[in-house]
């Protein structure tokens, strides 16, 4: 009895030492972001006060509030995310998630929490960081290069409208871009809960950006944990910018690719193929 | 605080004394939770929207440091329309089962105590106290977007004694021109106060408003009523940052007081506000300084049939002013709010030969120690400079008031809440008697008597 409650002794001392240096250890994380320091124990605090509600107190994505969000909030033990800077399968950077962060997601409930202050979001960050061990084994990508944006041409719009059919986006994202392709019912994400494609028709923000470049990070990177790929083997970086040209097209705003691609159909509308099964645009 | 506690009659001491011990062996009895009941002199216009906090998912903590104080997040929310931004802001994209409503009502218990109230047979004076369970009245919130960028609001209240108001009713146009900087507000608000009563953290009836937001000086004219407090009625034009450090308002008002049915003049006041707020330190919130002003008129010649005065008629306006400054310190977990103003009664409104004017200065503080516990404390001082009677005692109307609470939440989600509130709140005033409405009501015998007014508050405060 006694060697058995000294053994439950020192197993307790043992529990408490790694229980003290794995606070330690998430308390000592930090993010860099430009030149902020943000530190996890700070983090913590504020991740309970804004976070814990949807993505849970241990970062699973089970937080109370997950039953009834759609989609589901990002479970941070797997360290997969979506918006990145870095190749598909890499960590990324501390400033994408900086900038997810401050930016929101457009189509799901994550809001933008830009009124937070920088220190803020820096120390969330780093607190998000502790809740999977890649993050201590593993180090974020690099960087995809992104070259210069070419000049805008009808022939750029075209191609991007041929590499949008020899690609297959319209199969989850249909041929005109509505997210009503015929896998778009069947899409999962890697929880393999249902998941929309990107309706190009709803506005001018992206899941993961606004602009030209974030377009072209998207389809790039892809969107881990999604059924976006990333087509960076597939595609080269001119056909890159106009696979955007032409997915610019297809917003309900007043671009400029949309004005050129607009009175270029106003005379040759005709000549165009349909996008879709058997397609083979333009 | 305790020579001030020691000066009240022998009565009210033991009455504090004995309350106090009440409380203390209440708390030893139930173990760490405080006991508490409470009371309020307008708990109803307070602000907490459990009704967002189930159509976003989004915990209390999220838009306020301690319900019903916004935080940073919580501004840029409202200043935004109530919309987060992202594409579930339209009510179409809500389940057909939410709707915008939340309730709020504050059980409670409190004892008043004010000194040198004067009673029949006059002249008498004597310590009146009052004490027992009350209950506030109750708020029924309902604010949300009926579009995209197209926001409403509509408060009404239910007083404990069943009279109905209708506190806050408006549509807000947001974002015009796709630009955060333009949106219209028209209907009846709450001015854009920086430091906002309607989501202070104060309930009981000598804490529950400030005098820089309420006072008016003796002998004003009967149909003079402002508080800055108070909602108004008008239009305002405001924009703000994309996250709200940078924020500015301009209203134009009608000239009631927030009454509707147009019983004043012609004429209309303005208010403007402006604040910005600065990224510095790793406290809860950025640090925000900001000033304010509100130029009224108030008629003083009314068209009359019978004698009686017709309500619209009025002309003649003569001006009020209030302006001010404040901000909003984060030193970690701590919060300092100063809040300084000055305002000026024209002759016409003052009831005396001189313009009436006086300055306020007021220092709060909240200590966030949590998302769940609030530690409070307040300091306002309300000075005379003119009285608009030259032969009035220059001290009278002066006052002092100190409020010292706790607010716990023993539960924070994303569908309600509840706090447990303490609060002692007193006042001094010289003459007059306390705004809280609390004793007779009726001014001091004598002018220069520092009349004591004491709160204790122990409240159930919860919204759905």
């Amino acid at each position: 009895m006694r060697s058995h409650t000294r053994w439950m002794a020192v197993a307790s001392g043992c529990s408490v030492a790694l229980f003290a240096a794995g606070a330690t250890a998430a308390g000592a994380q930090e993010a860099h972001i430009g030149k902020l320091t943000g530190h996890a124990a700070a983090g913590e605090k504020l991740y309970q006060r804004y976070c814990a509600g949807c993505h849970g107190a241990a970062g699973d994505g089970a937080g109370e509030n997950a039953p009834w969000i759609d989609p589901k909030p990002r479970d941070f033990t797997l360290a997969v995310f979506k918006c990145r800077s870095t190749p598909t399968g890499t960590l990324p950077t501390d400033e994408d998630l900086f900038t997810s962060m401050t930016r929101g997601f457009v189509t799901t409930n994550m809001p933008p929490w830009l009124p937070l202050t920088s220190q803020n979001r820096a120390d969330l960050v780093a607190y998000v960081k502790t809740f999977s061990p890649k993050w201590k084994t593993l180090k974020p990508g690099t960087p995809i290069t992104i070259p210069p944006e070419p000049r805008l041409t009808i022939e750029s719009i075209l191609h991007g409208r041929q590499l949008y059919q020899r690609m297959e986006c319209w199969k989850c994202h249909g041929p005109q871009g509505h997210a009503d392709g015929p896998s778009s019912a069947t899409l999962t994400d890697n929880k393999e809960l249902p998941i929309r494609a990107y309706d190009f028709a709803t506005g001018s923000r992206f899941m993961c950006g606004v602009t030209n470049v974030d377009l072209y990070r998207i389809f790039m990177t892809g969107m881990d944990g999604s059924p976006m790929p990333s087509f960076v083997d597939d595609i080269q970086p001119a056909e890159a910018w106009d696979l955007v040209h032409f997915l610019r097209t297809m917003q309900p705003l007043k671009t400029p690719e949309a004005a050129l691609w607009k009175a270029w159909l106003a005379s040759h509308a005709g000549e165009l193929k349909p996008i879709g099964p058997g397609g083979s645009a333009p | 605080m305790i020579t001030w506690f020691l000066k009240g009659t022998g009565g009210a001491r033991w009455s504090w004394f004995l309350t106090g011990a009440c409380v203390a062996a209440a708390t030893v009895v139930t173990g760490r939770q405080p006991a508490y009941t409470a009371y309020s002199l307008d708990v109803h216009t307070r602000m907490a929207i459990p009704a967002f906090a189930r159509k976003y998912g989004l915990p209390c903590s999220a838009c306020h440091t301690a319900w019903p104080e916004l935080s940073a997040f919580g501004q840029a929310f409202k200043d935004r329309g109530y919309q987060l931004g992202n594409d579930r802001d339209s009510p179409i994209f809500q389940n057909n089962a939410y709707f915008p409503l939340a309730l709020r009502t504050t059980p409670q218990g409190h004892l008043e105590s004010t000194t040198h109230q004067p009673i029949d047979p006059a002249p008498s004076e004597k310590t009146i106290t009052q004490t027992g369970f009350d209950l506030s009245g109750v708020d029924f919130l309902m604010l949300g977007t009926l579009l995209k960028d197209i926001t409403f609001g509509l408060v009404t209240t239910l007083d404990a004694d069943g009279t109905a108001g209708l506190e806050a009713a408006f549509v807000r146009f947001d974002n015009l021109g796709h630009s955060p900087w333009a949106n219209l507000r028209v209907g009846k608000f709450e001015l854009d106060n920086l430091f906002s009563e309607k989501r202070f953290t104060w309930l009981s009836n000598n804490g529950g408003f400030l005098y820089a937001y309420h006072y008016e000086p003796a002998g004003s004219v009967d149909n003079y009523a402002f508080g800055l407090g108070d909602n108004q009625i008008g239009a305002e034009f405001s924009g703000h940052s994309s996250n709200s450090y940078t924020r500015y308002s301009v209203s134009v008002l009608t000239t009631d007081d927030g009454e509707a049915g147009l019983p004043g003049g012609k004429s209309m006041d303005a208010m403007f506000a402006l604040s910005q707020a600065f990224p510095l330190g790793g406290g809860l919130g950025p640090q925000r300084v900001g000033v304010f002003g509100y130029l009224g008129h108030r008629p003083t010649t009314f068209e009359a049939s019978g004698g009686e005065p017709i309500p619209g008629t009025g002309t003649d306006n003569k001006s009020f002013l209030r302006i001010g400054a404040t901000a909003q310190i984060w030193l970690g977990n701590l919060e300092l709010i100063p809040l300084v103003s000055h305002a000026q009664d024209d002759t016409a409104l003052g009831g005396g030969p001189e313009k009436p004017a006086w300055n306020t200065a007021m220092l709060e503080a909240h200590y966030v120690a949590n998302p769940r516990l609030l530690v409070q404390g307040r300091y306002e001082l309300l000075r005379i400079s003119k009285q608009a009677d030259p032969a009035t005692p220059k001290t009278f109307g002066d006052a002092d008031a100190i409020a010292l609470g706790v607010r716990y939440y023993p539960f924070m989600f994303s569908r309600d809440g509840m706090a447990l509130h303490g609060e002692f709140a007193m006042t001094r005033t010289t003459g007059m008697a306390p705004l809280s409405g609390d004793g007779s009501g009726v001014d001091a015998l004598d002018p220069a008597t520092k009349v004591w007014s004491r709160s204790l508050l122990l409240a159930f405060d919860f919204a759905f």
